[in-house]
């Protein structure tokens, strides 16, 4: 028989339609307004505290829609946002440091469809409203702090097995080390080749006795990767501290991070936390030297010269005590004078160092020193470059008094709000390299929704106008063909919904184009039906010919327009990325509803028996 | 639709020279007037904001020329509520913090204040990157195509599908460059879409070019290809009628963000539509293509079982 479909085909198309409809359905639901706490980076969340901040809830007198503890997050839904504004204030208020509170929006999709896994589309940041940062980690800075380390290294290394050098010096990138004989050369050479194994080791060609040290590639190239990593646990840490309920945090390529912050309106203070790369450093104060001698510009063996906040010159160690990333915990407070401060608990071994340190120096001085690097421009041949300008300055002078080593304060800072924001940031972790934001695309929440909407109703008005064209041209045909177009609607966002793609705005555009080229298929059918009877043919043999003769060219057309699909998904970012996959999906969904879908039900109107007349 | 054969190639002479008049106009104004580029690829600073009331823009402008933001443009953007400022990268200022001054300046001594609907900040390396990988995605693009109609048909048609192809981007472009429409990366994304339509519309006539060179004997290869154009004449119009209603649906429903690129798309899938019947096909006739061209020894006997 020509225009019959056995069992399993219609079997099939009608089950990808039940599961296509089943994973459609949660978008139909909305959300609920709800309250989202999760643990900040060291502890867990555990029962007994889900179990406390449900009492706390229900102590205030709210009305919880539905409370959940599932992977140690806790997530509160409201019924409506009032609610949810007032938990979140008392929670925040009770919580405490170690808990993030962030206000969310959670799928309100029925248990049932939960237990399926289907969930709803997810929103991009262009519908949902919120931030988005590229950010560019500065490897070169990395590298850079990298060489002052080792330069550090190698020296003391020297020290400590007695090789007299004439000079060392850290130039642009190597380190040059000149020695006093040959015997001392080979030495030199030796240690380094022995323990400094990311190290390459060159004789200078020019002066006698002389080494030339560099990082090797592979040592860069793992400074790099440390460094990005690094930075990604930080910023990961940072946000948990802004308290964003489902962040995003990626790497892009070699060294780039992007950022997602949904639902984050202020920009400033987001921006303020990621890009700062504030921390501390530990030093002891150079006293025996004059520093009006380093004032004057003459070289002071084993010191810098470092300004205090006033502005007076002070001479600091060169050698660091503990720095940033030996912080562990660090928490606002105030001192005896009511001046803000920070406290501070130091690692294992920040606490042993500091602990030498402080011992043996009784009754000397030691200097806070706050670094910052500020994101500046500069011209360079005609174009525009943008660094980091390194600001340090000594926010605090005090005694040694006693020997401390895990615990202690430090004050100095200009404000309640520097000493807050500190806090945060050393609690978060230095960033191991500093990082400039390149791109930002905020939108607020007010567009969002306007998106929504407007996306929506250009999908429906487009749909209705294709509905209706089709209906008119094509009649019982053109039915079918719509028919066809819904179910492909429903795939779509199915699809969509099934691998969590970001639906953006241009995404729509996406779906809406594949409305109108979506019938081009069943246009190519009809048309050639319409020929084939002309022709002379029977109806049925009509039907079967065109599909038969149609397919061809309906597979070459679609393959050609997927991959430009392709290679727009390739290069494309963010939002073009979701143009191109609602497109993808669009196109092969259409095929599968425009061919055999339609053909479907072409059979059960006109098979099994004589027709005269094709409503065409 | 329509009874009677229309002869498209025998007016193939007219038709090339109206597209070389509008190829050259595209690329003189493109090369003179440029496109209006976004800050997606000039790099620089936007924000979008919107007033409980119609904004005085001359007001505002005052404003942010006294706070030491003389280049803004100000301008409204969809509605009288809604402002969107620009900046272009500034000197000795982190980039990252103008928008936060832009919004500072705006809402100075303002009992209702604005809101932030968008703000959008590329930094300049990005911006060059966007552009590079936006070329780089065209030409790839059409190198795809080549290589793949090459392949399933041959190489005149292969050629004649990327003549085509360019022949709809550049007019596209020149539209934008002539109108001065903001080119931006949707509008890129709408370029490469309308690569995929036309082909789609061009693919479709080939289609049926190659089969009837196959199973119509007796005709000359003009002949053939006019009769190829008549039979899917239908079919194209109509598929462009339905895109093009989505397309209007998009362009006055779908708001200011994406109106360019619907815009875009329109003159596409317009300009598609006409090359893929004067453009692809003369090319093709042009390049000499014959019987000999298409025919496969394997698929020949299979031909003659299909021909009804």
């Amino acid at each position: 028989m020509q225009n019959h479909f056995p069992l399993w085909k219609n079997l099939m198309i009608l089950i990808v339609f039940v599961i296509g409809i089943i994973y459609a359905i949660p978008n139909l639901f909305g959300n609920d307004p709800s309250v989202q706490l999760a643990s900040s980076a060291t502890t867990k969340l555990k029962q007994q505290q889900a179990d406390g901040i449900k009492a706390e809830l229900d102590q205030a007198g709210l009305s919880i829609k539905e409370f959940e503890f599932k992977n140690n997050k806790v997530l509160v839904r409201f019924n409506n946002t009032d609610d949810q504004l007032k938990a979140s204030d008392l929670l925040k208020e009770k919580m405490g440091n170690d808990v993030t509170v962030a206000l969310n929006l959670a799928p309100a999709t029925p248990m049932w469809l939960r237990a399926l896994n289907a969930s709803p589309m997810y929103l991009g940041l262009d519908l949902r409203g919120g931030v988005h940062f590229l950010l560019e980690v500065d490897m070169d800075a990395a590298v850079k702090q990298a060489e002052e380390r080792y330069y550090s290294d190698v020296k003391a290394a020297l020290r400590a097995k007695k090789i007299r050098y004439q000079s060392i010096a850290k130039n642009q990138d190597s380190i040059k080390i000149t020695l006093k004989s040959t015997e001392d050369n080979i030495a030199t050479s030796d240690l380094l080749n022995r323990d400094f194994s990311d190290l390459n080791v060159a004789e200078s060609s020019d002066v006698e006795n002389t080494l030339l040290v560099t990082l090797s590639e592979q040592e860069k190239k793992e400074i790099k990767k440390f460094a990005l990593d690094q930075n990604m646990t930080t910023l990961r840490n940072r946000v948990n501290e802004i308290g964003v309920a489902e962040p995003v945090i990626q790497q892009q390529g070699d060294n780039r991070i992007v950022i997602q912050l949904p639902g984050v309106q202020d920009t400033t203070k987001a921006k303020a936390i990621l890009g700062k790369t504030a921390t501390l450093e530990y030093r002891l104060v150079d006293i025996e030297h004059d520093v009006q001698k380093a004032v004057q510009g003459l070289p002071v063996i084993g010191s810098r010269l470092y300004h205090e906040v006033d502005g007076s010159p002070i001479l600091l160690k060169r050698r660091v005590i503990v720095t940033g990333a030996e912080i562990v915990d660090a928490a606002y407070t105030m001192d005896q004078n009511n001046a803000p401060a920070v406290s501070i608990t130091l690692n294992g071994v920040g606490a042993k160092k500091m602990g030498k340190m402080t011992q043996k120096n009784i009754g000397k001085p030691m200097a806070v020193v706050f670094i910052e690097y500020k994101p500046k421009t500069r011209m360079v041949k005609g174009k525009k470059e943008s660094y980091k300008e390194k600001i340090e300055k000594v926010i605090s002078v005090a005694t040694i008094r006693d020997a401390f080593s895990k615990r202690f304060q430090t004050t100095g800072l200009d404000n309640p709000e520097e000493a807050r924001t500190l806090s945060l940031l050393l609690r978060a972790g230095a960033l191991a390299a500093p990082v400039d934001i390149i791109e930002e695309r905020t939108v607020g929440p007010s567009l969002g929704q306007d998106n929504i909407d407007k996306g929506f109703n250009s999908v429906v008005v487009g749909l209705a106008l294709v509905l209706v064209f089709m209906l008119v041209y094509y009649r019982l045909f053109g039915l079918v063909a719509n028919i066809a177009l819904a179910f492909n609607l429903v795939i779509i966002v199915a699809v969509l919904s099934m691998i969590q793609a970001t639906l953006t705005l241009p995404g729509i555009a996406g779906i809406v184009l594949t409305v109108g080229m979506a019938v081009d298929a069943n246009v190519l059918i009809f048309e050639r039906i319409k020929e084939e009877i002309k022709n002379g043919n029977t109806p049925q043999s009509s039907i079967f010919s065109g599909y038969e003769k149609a397919f061809s060219t309906i597979f070459d057309a679609n393959i050609t327009t997927l991959l430009v699909a392709l290679v727009l998904f390739g290069f494309g970012t963010g939002p073009i990325k979701g143009f191109a996959i609602t497109l993808s999906i669009g196109i092969l969904s259409s095929m599968f509803t425009s061919i055999l879908g339609t053909r479907m039900l072409i059979n059960w109107f006109y098979g099994h028996r004589r027709i005269e007349k094709l409503s065409l | 639709m329509f009874k009677q054969e229309l002869d498209f190639l025998g007016k193939r002479k007219f038709t090339m020279i109206l597209s070389a008049i509008l190829l050259i106009v595209s690329i003189a104004s493109l090369a003179i007037n440029g496109l209006k580029l976004g800050i997606d690829f000039t790099g620089g600073t936007l924000v979008e904001v919107g007033y409980p009331q119609a904004a005085d823009l001359s007001i505002l402008r005052e404003t942010l020329e006294k706070t030491g933001f003389d280049d803004a443009t100000v301008q409204n953007f969809g509605t009288a509520k809604d402002v969107l400022i620009r900046l272009k990268p500034k000197e000795g200022m982190s980039n990252v913090e103008l928008s936060t001054q832009v919004l500072e300046a705006v809402n100075k001594d303002k009992v209702e204040k604005a809101l932030v609907r968008r703000v959008e900040f590329v930094g300049p390396q990005v911006g060059d990157e966007l552009a590079e990988d936006g070329g780089l995605a065209l030409l790839y693009s059409l190198f795809g195509i080549l290589i793949y109609v090459a392949w399933r048909f041959e190489y005149k048609f292969a050629l004649g599908s990327v003549a085509a192809l360019l022949h709809d981007v550049l007019i596209t472009l020149g539209f934008f460059s002539l109108l001065q429409l903001e080119f931006d990366l949707t509008v890129l994304a709408a370029i490469l879409a309308v690569i995929g339509y036309s082909l789609n519309d061009t693919i479709v006539v080939y289609d049926r070019i190659r089969e009837n060179f196959r199973n119509l004997r007796k005709d000359s290869s003009e002949e053939i290809m006019n009769i190829s154009l008549n039979q899917t004449l239908s079919r194209t119009l109509m598929t462009s009628v339905t895109t093009a209603l989505v397309l209007i649906a998009l362009a006055i429903l779908g708001g200011e963000i994406i109106h360019n690129f619907a815009i875009a798309l329109l003159v596409g899938v317009g300009i598609g539509t006409y090359s893929s019947i004067f453009i692809a096909s003369p090319v093709v006739l042009s390049l000499g293509i014959s019987k000999e061209d298409l025919m496969v020894p394997v698929a020949e006997g299979a031909d003659i079982d299909d021909m009804p």
